[in-house]
């Protein structure tokens, strides 16, 4: 029978030949990944089931990464990352990622493909939405919770309904002003914010063959904010080189049938969009730059699993190269690799950091930071009615931090050339 | 799950978010500890825009100043409830808050999923947007088993979507107990 990738990893994984959209299955998995926000709960569910003295089904398969609330006196966080500290000495864990140590790495989502974590045919669950992010890779990825995953800790099993999968195929090359942000965004402003929930979104055509793996993984990274249980890509040359120069293990790669059943399948020309924008409260709240440009901004954010990567930061010193920021902007790399990536690459005679400063950015700690608000002393939190414009995920009400603040979510591009004139401005002007 | 659910309707409107049932500064509180988890209830729906929480009026705190449990009983949603973050803390501080349902057009996966695996709020799916139709604060009685609701206050009775699959798993109490059940897990 004629399957998606989706559907053919979650059939070899719950042991059968072939599966259908609706079938629930019950799957092995692969990879567990958690960190501090839901760790802690899972844990403590994980005892509550199995006792005490239990030991999780296979340490080789869980993956622990702190990333949420790290730098913060915030003692209720504290604690939580004290929770996994000492879980993680118990169960003898191999994959753990402690603050503190130069072993930290940040935002888990960069994190897990940086360590070769996420690899071509696997299931990977994490307690986390953006976990989808990994669907990148070819493999079936998506966010759990507490409950689920203290099941997985305990069985290395899990029940899923298969989804359907629809299908968006993009087309051309990309035109320099663009960025897979800029198609995502357009993507969850045509179907909507529940324009996909339940089924798997694969991501194909030209354009999409010829993107890097970060490009790939900030289209797969924003499936959840349409409601989507995962995102996919076809694995491809570029996934094996990535794959392949960060683990050993062995993997398998699947395509889609050519006679397979799509729920939908939705055609763009990337020359026909625009720089494109989520306007306050909801992701699917769409506009092109251009029909806002000019808008007032009081703040700039760059950072996060969808727009902290090592290219998102090399498009923003692009754009802020000699010069100088209107507003507060804040640079927070996800990870601790692409923090120091900052310091050693370059665009034309200086370093990313060097572009930044002297631009007058802020730099932070990698974390999640302010991309969902989180503890008052957060860097870069949005505590009053400022008027942000982000890279990251999500503009919901309070979602950076105060109920009174509105948050725009851009490309890296768009951003940056926001915060180098103050109000909300289309890239195409620094292209020219 | 009970039989018949009975209480005071408290009504939102269409994509209520992760981020507005519990704000992501309140995900640090310990979620076994009887004191501190408390605080799930006492910030349940905070991150709610106030003039769009207790519809149609507005402007009705979910929680009382103060109070962790809310004097309401079925929460009545529009399209897409739940989307956002996959935090369990969701469902979970709606239960604390003394939630035993949640009525919307739709749901957002994780969230349905959280609610029923983890058996802390039944999610039943409503056939019209019953948000433009119940007031906050009128009488209701949900019948589990039948699948219908009346709204005692106004008079009116609506049938809602069949549970479907996750019927056994969430009077069963869970998914740990529905494992237990069918023996894919060992009896404790």
């Amino acid at each position: 029978m004629a399957m998606t990738i989706t559907e053919k990893i979650l059939a070899k994984h719950s042991g059968r030949n072939s599966v259908q959209p609706g079938d629930n299955v019950w799957i092995d998995v692969d990879v567990l990944m958690t960190h501090d926000v839901c760790g802690p709960g899972t844990f403590g569910i994980f005892k509550r089931e199995f006792g005490v003295d239990a030991k999780v089904w296979d340490k080789e398969k869980l993956v622990v990464i702190p990333d949420h609330y790290i730098f913060t006196k915030d003692m209720h966080a504290n604690r939580n990352i004290q929770i996994l500290r000492d879980f993680a000495k118990e169960q003898d864990l191999p994959y753990y990622y402690d603050v503190g140590t130069p072993r930290y790495k940040g935002v888990c989502h960069v994190a897990m493909p940086e360590e070769g974590f996420t690899r071509p045919g696997e299931v990977l669950f994490g307690t986390d939405s953006h976990t989808c992010t990994a669907g990148a890779f070819g493999e079936f990825a998506t966010g759990i919770g507490n409950t689920d995953a203290a099941f997985v800790l305990g069985t290395g099993k899990l029940w899923v309904k298969v989804p359907e999968t629809m299908k968006f195929i993009f087309e051309g090359e990309m035109p320099r002003y663009l960025m897979a942000k800029d198609l995502i965004l357009a993507v969850i402003g045509k179907i909507g914010v529940d324009g996909a929930t339940y089924r798997a979104m694969d991501f194909g055509g030209s354009t999409v063959d010829t993107m890097t793996m970060e490009d790939r993984m900030t289209l797969c990274n924003m499936v959840i904010e349409a409601g989507g249980k995962n995102g996919i890509c076809t694995a491809d040359k570029t996934t094996t080189d990535y794959v392949r120069a960060r683990t050993n293990k062995q993997f398998e790669l699947f395509y889609n049938d050519n006679d397979a059943k799509y729920h939908s399948v939705h055609h763009f020309n990337v020359n026909e969009i625009e720089p494109t924008i989520a306007k306050p409260h909801s992701p699917d709240n769409k506009a092109v730059v251009s029909e806002v440009a000019g808008t007032k901004l009081d703040r700039a954010y760059i950072g996060s699993c969808t727009g902290g990567k090592i290219s998102d930061f090399m498009a923003a010193a692009e754009i802020m190269y000699g010069e100088k920021v209107k507003i507060d902007t804040f640079i927070v790399p996800a990870t601790t690799d692409v923090a120091k990536e900052i310091r050693t690459l370059k665009f034309k005679d200086k370093t990313i950091m060097q572009i930044f400063e002297e631009a007058g950015c802020r730099i932070g700690d990698s974390s999640c930071a302010a991309c969902l608000g989180g503890p008052s002393d957060t860097f870069g939190r949005l505590n009053g009615a400022e008027v942000c414009i982000s890279s990251t995920n999500r503009n919901f009400p309070g979602r950076m931090g105060s109920k009174k603040s509105q948050v725009y979510l851009a490309s890296p591009y768009t951003v940056a050339a926001s915060a180098v004139k103050g109000v909300i401005t289309n890239p195409r002007e620094f292209f020219n | 799950m009970e039989a018949i659910i009975k209480g005071k309707a408290f009504v939102l409107g269409n994509d209520i978010d992760t981020d507005q049932i519990i704000p992501a500064a309140h995900l640090v509180y310990k979620l076994d500890d009887l004191d501190e988890k408390k605080n799930y209830g006492r910030y349940a729906f905070s991150g709610v825009p106030i003039e769009q929480s207790g519809l149609p009026q507005g402007n009705i705190p979910f929680i009382k100043e103060g109070q962790w449990q809310s004097d309401y009983k079925i929460v009545i949603g529009g399209k897409n409830f739940g989307c956002g973050s996959s935090r369990e803390h969701a469902p979970f501080a709606l239960q604390i808050a003394g939630i035993e349902a949640v009525i919307a057009d739709g749901y957002a996966r994780i969230f349905y999923r959280n609610a029923i695996d983890g058996a802390f709020v039944a999610p039943f799916e409503s056939t019209q947007h019953l948000a433009k139709e119940i007031k906050t604060g009128d009488e209701l009685e949900l019948d589990t088993t039948k699948c219908s609701l009346k709204n005692l206050t106004q008079k009116k009775e609506y049938q809602l979507s069949p549970l479907g699959d996750i019927e056994h798993i969430l009077r069963g109490g869970g998914i740990f107990e529905y494992a237990r059940k069918s023996g894919m897990l060992a009896k404790a």
